[in-house]
């Protein structure tokens, strides 16, 4: 973030005193001062501060500027629902944007950035041009503009971009480490309020396994935002008993700073953790999955912004959370105050500030208000403007001042005379919102409730079990809350089935004097103009995606009235708060302009998650090694020790070559082939996939699952085979050896073991549980170091007590006895097409065996060859490897593995073989290419044309699976799928390179070397 | 995600499980006398069911058995779980 200017015009001197820090009261420490830093400057908290509440008391207006019109913006709330301002959070390896203020405990040290428009700080040109020409920016106005013509798109998009106000992207790996957790409960609390509290203490007591899950640092809600009053105290003496009671029964866990982000299926939920604030060694965030049997959901209510021009201006904020700042951390955000409100609740905010020291003025929107708090403020010397409303808001980087009329027509209008007050700050009020979100996920429908002027919860889900209490169920008293926490605790409880306990009893008492009497609240829309037109400015409903009440209406009017076309229409609701605070007031909007109520809209859906969550946290440890299972052979250690060059096949890490010094990765491959092919080479082939499958019924069901038939397979003797699925597509190709009459041992590719033993089991168990077989994996019980080369008999002879003659021990055969002294099975199978041993030792032997052969191979020219040489050699054979050289439309057939008798015997896949689209000749078969510039080697995915100069769209006839340069051939090779392919041998067709335009090739026979296959009986 | 009780290893998390698909397909026992219509239909036709749905579930990350559940899919509840061997419970809507 070097290089910021800061965007402040006054410049504060050094650690500025904390000017709107009241003298005294509040819950935060005044022994212990913080420093942190804001957009290059320093200031002084205390510890129990947000970086919020920090930044208020510090005199910090202006946090950051809007993304689309790039105006000045400031903090709105104080609690998770922040729409207003998100800053970046460190730098570097720690820089993390979009962080609400409002959450952030302050720390000493801590370092935050405003996030801007890129056209930079202090005065904002793009942001002001944008702000005065909005009316050529209306809702969809990118995709009106800069449509066409089309292809200019991509420049548009950049410059657009460029030009949104947008937080930096972190450009360094993430230093935090982040963990995973799993949990268990019987009841699962979100929210620590007084519901919460009640709920989670009346299970806990009932004997329930309780986690009681609070986004906040401290429990308590709204409670622990009580003035240092009496009935103040009483309420935080309340919550301490509480938190005390709850923190002494050993099966209740609470967890702050949680957020509950998700609420899934069978009561499965998503919490994250906030553990440090800072960086490494602690982890700074638990990914918490937690299965609750019930969940109690006191996720409580968010104040309502009242919709008014300029509503934005740093200084405009809610009611509520002025509140916050006052009594929780002693900050008074202004000493001038205009209170606007449509309801009682914020006459608390009126009082109290007035009590601080602040001048309040109230202007209420509604004609008559009498409730006590209203009686009260009067009563204490508050002004009391009733039916007037705030129509103009002055200042621009900081409220100074807003004119207020009086509201006409039953608040169709407002008048033409107009008052100015000036002020530092608005505190607005528009009723509360109950946050519905989780109850929504978990399957319950959410009804409309016009006195609340709300969404509330309504018929309950089918599936999960929630139950939601309190604010958020649309009961905003105190005793309410407590009653209905204690009687959803109690229900959770006792549906748990967790033991009996006490919990009949009412915990606590509620402390008193927090209920005063209300008075219904006014819902306006919006602030309206004077009849018959608009006010000026911009009057927002959604401050992060800067959606005003003319895009709504411009929305309706062009024909997303419906509320999921106008949240895409518009970005309403889409910030990073989820529309928090805005969706409700969209929705009024939308409302009225289409003459409903809001009720008959519906709501649009209220995904996962509820916040942003960071991939850290998703990823939680599984990162780099732990990302996913390595396997390595026992013969792993020689390979480090030999220079080997790994490569990752599958899960698998397997020497890719064997460089000498001084040596390329090319020409090592090159040198291992030659060796493999006129000497002797050494293959560590241990992760080929090995099952054994064994029982009365073993012959029969492998006839069943191979396309090659088993029976009459005498032991010790092996057989080659493909196995199909059912649609007659390839699925794993391996050779099959006979141990005893009832029991084999089946090859499969390297990283197809634990597929093709699924596939035997499924079979097994679903569709023949008559037949009497087991199978098993023996993969890593076993060690594989296979010899091949015309040398290979006369090394192993050196070091074996097996009889080697190829009249006894012949191609496709397998003898046991001793090899380097150790007891092996040894395979003579040749996937080089050479002759080739495969010694089999259990692996705890593997590294003994391999040490033992480069030992006796000293006078042979031993040459240890890693995968790369392996698939060369069988590339020139034309053996294929299952899923590389085949897809998922791949057949026998198609690899010219002939059609099976029809009258035969039954295998899965056979009857799919046959077929009509099965038997076309024009199906993609398998043959062999070579370039006419014979060192141009083919990249695999090669395309192959017709003609060397197509016109597009150009019909593809198919395309190389495996490409070589062949030492032993002296030139390129390649396989590929070629549409009938084996009717068209001998033809030239041209390959498409990616990067180097056509070229043309041969079709020839898959297969380049030792055609009659007669070095392999050698 | 759910949580499907295994016959043989009680209730789990769905992550240790796989889903294949419809149950009770039950294979021609003579597939070469099938048309490509009727062997077709084995192949690649399924009832894509809104209710109860019988379907075929692998504890692939436990017992590596097979099982049926009897899942209602238009709200998610498991409304039996069945072994191989057992008779499919009567479909009742959940």
């Amino acid at each position: 973030m070097d290089g910021v200017t800061p965007i402040l015009d006054a410049c504060p001197v050094r650690r500025a005193a904390q000017t709107n820090r009241l003298a005294g009261g509040g819950g935060i420490d005044r022994s212990r001062p913080l420093d942190f830093r804001f957009d290059g400057r320093d200031y002084q908290g205390y510890a129990g501060d947000t970086l919020a509440s920090a930044l208020l008391a510090n005199g910090v207006r202006l946090l950051g500027r809007s993304y689309k019109y790039g105006r000045p913006r400031g903090i709105v709330s104080a609690g998770p629902e922040e729409p207003g301002a998100l800053v970046t959070l460190g730098s570097g390896a720690a820089l993390e944007p979009n962080i609400r203020p409002t959450m952030v405990p302050l720390r000493q040290g801590l370092e935050a950035f405003a996030q801007l428009s890129p056209a930079g700080t202090g005065p904002d040109p793009l942001g002001w041009i944008a702000d005065r020409f909005s009316r050529f920016l209306p809702p969809g106005f990118y995709y009106k503009t800069f449509s066409w013509p089309r292809r200019l798109w991509p420049l548009y998009e950049r410059m657009l971009r460029k030009a949104a106000s947008s937080a930096p992207v972190p450009e360094q790996r993430d230093a935090n480490r982040y963990e995973h957790r799993y949990m268990h409960c019987d009841v699962l609390v979100v929210g620590g309020g007084p519901a919460g509290l009640a709920a989670a203490l009346a299970a806990g007591r009932a004997g329930a396994s309780v986690v009681l899950a609070d986004e906040n640092a401290e429990l308590g809600g709204a409670l622990i935002d009580e003035p240092d009053t009496p009935a103040g105290r009483a309420a935080r003496a309340w919550v301490a008993a509480m938190v005390g009671e709850l923190d002494s029964l050993p099966e209740v866990e609470t967890l702050k700073r949680t957020s509950v982000v998700a609420f899934h299926d069978h009561n499965y939920l998503i919490a994250v953790e906030e553990r440090g604030d800072s960086m490494v060694p602690p982890p700074a965030q638990r990914l918490l999955k937690i299965r609750a049997r019930e969940v109690v959901l006191a996720t409580g209510a968010v104040e309502r912004p009242l919709v008014f021009p300029d509503n934005d201006r740093p200084g405009v904020m809610l009611a509520g959370a002025v509140r916050t700042y006052l009594n929780r951390y002693a900050v008074m955000p202004g000493q001038t105050m205009v209170v606007f409100t449509n309801n009682d609740t914020a006459y608390r905010t009126a009082l109290e500030a007035a009590g601080a020291g602040a001048r309040v003025t109230v202007v209420d929107i509604r004609p008559q208000p009498r409730g006590a708090l209203v009686r009260r403020a009067r009563a204490a010397g508050i002004g009391v403007l009733p039916g007037h409303a705030v129509t103009a808001v002055r200042g621009r980087r900081a409220v100074r001042g807003v004119e207020i009329r009086a509201l006409a027509d039953d608040g169709r209008g407002v008048g033409a005379a107009a008052m100015e007050l000036p002020c530092s700050v608005v505190a607005m009020s528009g009723g509360w919102i109950p946050s519905v979100q989780l109850f929504s996920q978990s399957g319950g429908r959410l009804r409309f409730r016009p006195d609340v002027g709300a969404h509330v919860p309504g018929e309950p889900p089918t599936l999960n079990r929630s139950r939601p209490a309190g604010a958020c169920n649309g009961s905003f008293t105190l005793s309410a809350c407590v009653a209905e926490g204690l009687a959803a605790g109690q229900a959770a409880a006792g549906q748990a089935e967790a033991g009996v306990g006490s919990g009949a009893e009412i915990p606590h008492p509620p402390p008193p004097g927090t209920d005063d009497e209300e008075e219904p609240a006014l819902f306006l829309p919006h602030v309206p103009g004077p009849l018959p037109g608009p006010l000026p400015g911009k009057s927002f409903v959604d401050l992060q995606s800067d959606v005003t009440v003319a895009d709504i209406v411009l929305a309706e009017r062009e024909g997303y009235g419906a509320v999921e076309h106008l949240k895409r229409y518009t970005a309403l609701g889409m910030g990073a708060d989820q529309g928090r605070t805005s969706a409700l007031n969209g929705l009024a909007v939308l409302a009225g302009q289409r003459g409903v109520g809001i009720g008959a809209l519906g709501h649009t859906t209220f995904r996962p998650n509820l916040k942003p969550v960071r991939f850290g946290a998703i990823a939680g440890p599984h990162l780099g090694p732990s990302f996913t299972p390595q396997r390595r052979t026992p013969m792993h250690p020689w390979h480090e020790a030999n220079g080997a060059v790994f490569e990752d096949t599958g899960t698998w890490i397997r020497p890719f070559c064997f460089p000498n010094p001084g040596e390329t990765a090319e020409q090592a491959v090159r040198r291992e082939a030659r060796a493999a092919r006129t000497g002797v080479g050494l293959l560590d082939a241990s992760t080929l996939g090995k099952i054994e499958v064994q029982g009365p019924d073993a012959e029969e069901f492998l006839d069943r699952m191979y396309v090659t038939t088993r029976r009459g397979l005498a032991v010790g003797r092996c057989r080659y085979g493909m196995m199909l699925n059912e649609n007659g597509v390839v699925f794993d190709d391996g050779v099959t050896t006979r141990l005893a009459p009832d029991h084999f041992l089946l090859s499969t590719n390297s990283s197809g073991a634990a597929r093709v033993l699924r596939w035997l089991e499924e079979w097994l168990q679903t569709e023949w549980p008559d037949l009497d077989v087991f199978c098993t994996c023996v993969t890593e019980q076993w060690a594989n170091a296979t010899l091949v080369g015309p040398l290979a008999r006369d090394l192993l002879r050196q070091v074996t007590d097996i009889d080697l003659d190829p009249a006894r021990f012949p191609f496709m055969s397998m003898r046991q006895g001793t090899v380097a002294g150790l007891p092996a099975r040894v395979f003579r199978i040749a996937y080089s097409g050479d002759l080739s041993f495969e010694i089999n030792v259990p692996a705890r032997h593997g590294l003994a065996l391999w040490e033992s052969l480069v030992r006796a191979g000293e006078t042979f020219g031993l040459t240890p060859y890693g995968t790369e040489a392996m698939h060369l050699l069988r590339a020139e054979k034309g053996f294929i490897v299952v899923g590389q050289d085949t897809d998922g439309t791949v057949t026998p057939v198609d690899l010219g593995q002939g059609v099976p008798a029809a009258t035969a015997r039954d295998f899965v896949g056979k009857r799919s073989l046959f077929r009509a689209d099965m038997l076309r000749d024009d199906r993609k078969q398998l043959v062999g290419l070579l370039t006419a510039d014979p060192s141009l080697v083919l990249p695999v995915g090669t395309h192959l044309t017709d003609t060397p100069r197509p016109v597009p769209p150009v019909p593809t006839l198919g395309f190389v699976t495996t490409g070589h340069f062949s030492p032993a051939v002296g030139r390129s090779i390649a396989l590929a799928l070629v549409a009938g392919g084996r009717g068209r041998l001998g033809e030239t067709v041209t390959a498409y390179r990616r990067d180097g335009g056509p070229h043309p090739v041969t079709i020839v026979p898959p297969c380049f070397y030792d055609p009659d296959g007669e070095r392999r009986h050698a | 995600m759910l949580v499907i009780r295994c016959p043989w290893c009680s209730e789990r998390d769905q992550t240790e499980f796989s889903y294949h698909g419809e149950a009770h397909i039950a294979r021609p026992a003579t597939p070469m006398d099938r048309t490509d219509e009727q062997w077709g239909d084995y192949l690649f036709f399924r009832s894509n069911t809104r209710g109860p749905h019988r379907e075929r579930w692998l504890h692939a990350a436990g017992c590596r058995r097979w099982f049926n559940l009897l899942r209602d899919t238009a709200t998610g509840r498991i409304l039996a779980v069945y072994r191989p061997d057992e008779p499919p419970p009567a479909a009742t809507a959940g």
